[in-house]
């Protein structure tokens, strides 16, 4: 059962291992609401948000996955209805308080309300990385397939495409593997692969001439 | 303070949110005197759209910069004095009459700074991030980007860590124009691949 409103989420909810942020393909979602042009910032706060997080992400030595993660673990409802500075925002308290900055009850005092903060990590602190893999497996023109599956923490690989077979376009440098340097101090590190889906044969909508490159590491893929 | 607490106190507003871990953070002497005002100011002024217009200006005019820019897009980006976070690792990929680029970050909102600043809010918000990468040649329509049945689309979702900017095609009657005209034709949403010039 998925909440809407505002309630803080539980542990172990099943529904938190693939997060709301992943959202290629979901339907529904209505129109764009484009403008051509805009401020940086819309008003004051934002741009404060926006600050405290790079405050907090250097005063706790955050890496970049466990800041993406700090976003991802929202409360679903929480994340659909509010805004991108306020995901900053709530990342920002939430990793505050994780790392003993301040605490829940020090925010919610001084905010006057409630102080809605990003659900528990559910992962298992990363210990062991593994080895590193310093050679491609893969080069431009090779057939893969997107592993299937749902790791309980971060992942830089979107739902829409597990299990799907593309071709390699584009071999990058090699980089962090996020779903490590999310959950501690270990690190790995793999190729990405800039990778080449037939939007017909992910949406099976019979659409042609399209394509959708997914930048993908090392270990999300499997030869095909 | 229990869940139940929680449920039942109302939610602070998001400028009281923002001001309580402000100020939290200030007392505990995180806070920089200016770096708020600072780190506001820099991306207010300092990158934009301009930046990747004077790119792309250069590619059109200079065919072995448009060579080197398609070839290694940070080195050459670089060359223009642009360059940091969010875009040390570019690639710059061409439109042309048969194929159109345009990217996306299903994910979060990655997004590549130095070119194009920060990005704009329905490129963050949920309708974009779900739909191009489902519907690209009905959404690019519907945002006033119809192109011919026959047109390649090529989306690029942000996944990892390489950073995409689109080289519009030079808008033709453009002949005679000097480099530092041809950037000011060069929107934000061209170089996103939402618009074509």
């Amino acid at each position: 059962m998925l909440s809407l409103g505002l309630r803080p989420v539980r542990t172990g909810r099943v529904w938190l291992v693939d997060g709301i942020h992943d959202l290629g393909g979901m339907q529904g979602v209505g129109p764009v609401v484009h403008s051509p042009a805009e401020p940086v910032f819309p008003g004051r706060w934002q741009a404060v948000a926006r600050a405290l997080m790079v405050i907090v992400a250097g005063a706790a030595e955050v890496s970049g996955g466990e800041f993406r993660h700090s976003i991802e673990r929202m409360e679903p409802g929480h994340y659909l209805t509010s805004g991108y500075y306020e995901h900053w925002l709530t990342a920002a308290a939430t990793l505050a308080v994780e790392h003993g900055l301040v605490t829940r009850a020090e925010l919610e005092a001084r905010a006057g309300g409630w102080f809605p903060l990003s659900g528990p990590v559910l992962a298992r602190p990363v210990v062991d990385a593994g080895p590193d893999v310093n050679k491609p497996r893969f080069g431009a023109g090779d057939r893969v397939r997107v592993r299937d599956w749902h790791p309980p923490g971060h992942t830089r690989c979107p739902r829409y495409v597990r299990g799907k077979p593309g071709v390699v376009v584009r071999v990058d440098g090699t980089h962090s593997v996020p779903d490590v340097e999310a959950h501690g101090a270990a690190r790995r590190y793999e190729p990405t692969y800039s990778v080449r889906f037939d939007a017909a044969g992910l949406w099976e909508d019979g659409q042609r001439g399209v394509w959708v490159h997914v930048d993908l590491w090392d270990s999300y893929l499997e030869g095909a | 303070m229990s869940e139940e607490g929680h449920h039942l106190a109302p939610v602070s507003p998001v400028e009281q949110r923002v001001a309580a871990l402000e100020a939290l953070l200030t007392e505990r002497g995180l806070v920089p005197e200016g770096f708020i005002d600072e780190i506001t100011r820099r991306y207010e002024s300092e990158t934009g759209p301009m930046n990747g217009a004077k790119v792309v200006a250069r590619a059109w005019t200079d065919p072995g910069y448009k060579e080197r820019l398609l070839a290694d897009g940070t080195a050459a980006i670089a060359e223009l004095g642009f360059g940091g976070a969010e875009g040390d690792h570019m690639v710059v990929v061409e439109n042309t009459p048969v194929v159109h680029n345009v990217i996306v970050c299903t994910l979060c909102s990655c997004y590549p700074w130095p070119v194009l600043g920060l990005p704009p809010a329905w490129y963050k918000d949920p309708p974009y991030r779900a739909r191009m990468v489902r519907e690209p040649r009905a959404l690019l329509a519907e945002m006033g980007c119809a192109l011919p049945g026959d047109v390649e689309i090529r989306v690029w979702d942000s996944s990892a860590e390489v950073r995409y900017l689109v080289l519009p095609e030079r808008p033709p009657g453009t002949k005679d124009m000097t480099e530092a005209e041809l950037a000011g034709l060069v929107t934000r949403d061209s170089m996103i691949g939402v618009a074509r010039l």
